[in-house]
């Protein structure tokens, strides 16, 4: 009784697509001619995370021809929240191979090409290359001001996206006479100012909601139908449920898509956001492992350890005897602090209490160690009863 | 007295609200009267020398004031003025 169905990598739709694709088929702003188009299209995704999961299911689904992958990672139990590409029998695995898999279950006559890389400056030019429209859906300012240049360089249009807690922006960058990411925001917020994803959280919905919208202006790119974001900047407030929009323009003097361009080639994108290999840094800030704040707490030698994190955050775990300041009151309550004790300041990870020690060197605090690694290495490497986030 | 709209990031320096009412005629005076309230957005939006953080757009109703007259757009009790910081999570 089975029928054999025929998947097929021609430029023309087969039976079987044919009626897979028929709610397109009976519009008129895509038809066959359009569905067609998408069938001979690629697109290449940054990023198998939070905005990939929907893009990449979206534009699979559509029957996007060639569906590329850029993603290093492994599947991690915190991201079953909300990147729904991947399943919990995936943790453990590299997030191509759950995606990959995923993907080709839904719609077998996409190609899913995978990147198993890092995008970097050395190999964004050339993997971009082979594919029609970029969809940016990366977790760091380093890697979006890299696919804004690689996109300009090599001409192709960036369907932009980026989440954090409820907020989201979606826009389209790299169409001829249209703004780039760099007119938007010339300069990267200085690193340890705004905490990443992991670190400050984001609702599990929301790049749902915003990948969404990523995968929408990519069909519409693909089919020309349509007001692409293009020069528009949408906002989006979750917890208000707000979508709200402001004015984007082409900056003459931005320095890769401007009138005079002074960006000819990828630079080092690490160290424009200042997040590289930098020298001075580790004199700086004077760093303390988990086994040294053990041994000297065991000690009972007099060290305050500061937690900066926020106070939600205590809820899931602490350490005994920390003093709470989060790090976005730490100026107002310095005085709380005494400049002449020995002071370990941690948060989950190891960023944010960098920040506050680089802060409180500014009000002339000098015993200030940072706690390598935070909370979470305490976890790993002292106390494993603790849980992590 | 213009309404400033908060984006979520920045909710915890002005008592969690979406949105705030502001004085000043014009954008750097709004701003000033909003950071003068909600001390601990200040350094969000502004650097050591008092510059507005270049990872930070304001606009008036839907116009970047770079466009516009920068701090010294006019700013009326109508006009909404939004603070708009690069954010940059996706894959995380």
């Amino acid at each position: 009784m089975a029928e054999e169905v025929c998947y097929s990598n021609g430029d023309h739709l087969t039976p079987e697509e044919v009626q897979r694709y028929s709610r397109h088929l009976i519009l008129s702003e895509v038809g066959v001619t359009g569905q067609e188009k998408l069938k001979q299209s690629s697109v290449l995704c940054v990023g198998a995370g939070g905005l990939g999961s929907p893009l990449c299911l979206y534009l699979a689904a559509v029957g996007v021809g060639r569906l590329g992958i850029v993603d290093f990672d492994d599947v991690d139990i915190t991201n079953l929240q909300r990147q729904i590409l991947h399943s919990t029998a995936d943790v453990g695995r590299p997030k191509l191979e759950s995606a990959k898999e995923t993907l080709e279950a839904l719609n077998p006559n996409v190609n899913i090409v995978s990147h198993g890389v890092r995008l970097t400056s050395q190999n964004a030019l050339e993997i971009f290359r082979d594919y029609d429209v970029i969809a940016d859906g990366t977790d760091n300012f380093a890697t979006r001001y890299l696919v804004n240049d690689a996109c300009i360089l090599s001409g192709k249009p960036n369907a932009y996206g980026s989440i954090f807690r409820f907020e989201g922006q979606a826009s389209v960058f790299g169409v001829p006479e249209g703004p780039c990411y760099r007119c938007l925001y010339p300069e990267p917020p200085p690193p340890g100012l705004i905490p990443s994803c992991a670190e400050g959280g984001v609702l599990g919905v929301l790049p749902g909601l915003i990948g969404t919208v990523q995968a929408t202006e990519v069909i519409k790119l693909l089919l020309r139908q349509g007001n692409p974001l293009v020069g528009r900047l949408m906002l989006v407030d979750a917890l208000e449920m707000r979508f709200r929009e402001v004015r984007l323009r082409r900056d003459p003097s931005c320095p890769i898509c401007g009138d005079s361009p002074s960006i000819h080639e990828l630079i080092d994108y690490d160290q424009f956001c200042g997040v590289g290999p930098v020298v001075e840094e580790p004199k700086e800030i004077e760093e303390i492992t988990v086994q040294e704040l053990k041994k000297e707490k065991d000690e009972g030698r007099d060290i305050l350890v500061l937690d900066v994190r926020n106070p939600y955050e205590l809820d899931i775990c602490r350490l005994e005897g920390s003093y709470l300041i989060p790090l976005g009151e730490l100026m107002e309550r310095v005085a709380e602090l005494n400049p002449d004790q020995d002071i370990v300041v941690h948060c989950k990870s190891g960023g944010r209490s960098a920040e506050a020690i680089r802060r409180l060197k500014t009000r002339g605090f000098v015993k200030l160690r940072n706690l390598t690694g935070g909370i979470l290495a305490w976890s790993d490497q002292i106390d494993p009863s603790m849980p992590k986030y | 007295m213009a309404t400033v709209f908060i984006p979520t990031p920045l909710r915890q320096f002005v008592d969690g609200q979406d949105a705030v009412q502001a004085d000043g005629a014009t954008v750097d005076e709004v701003l000033a009267s909003l950071v003068e309230r909600h001390t601990a957005l200040k350094n969000q939006l502004f650097d050591d020398q008092d510059r507005l953080r270049r990872f930070v757009n304001i606009y008036v109703n839907d116009e970047d004031i770079r466009y516009l007259q920068r701090g010294d757009t006019v700013v009326q009790d109508t006009d909404e003025v939004s603070v708009v910081p690069a954010i940059a999570g996706g894959a995380d």
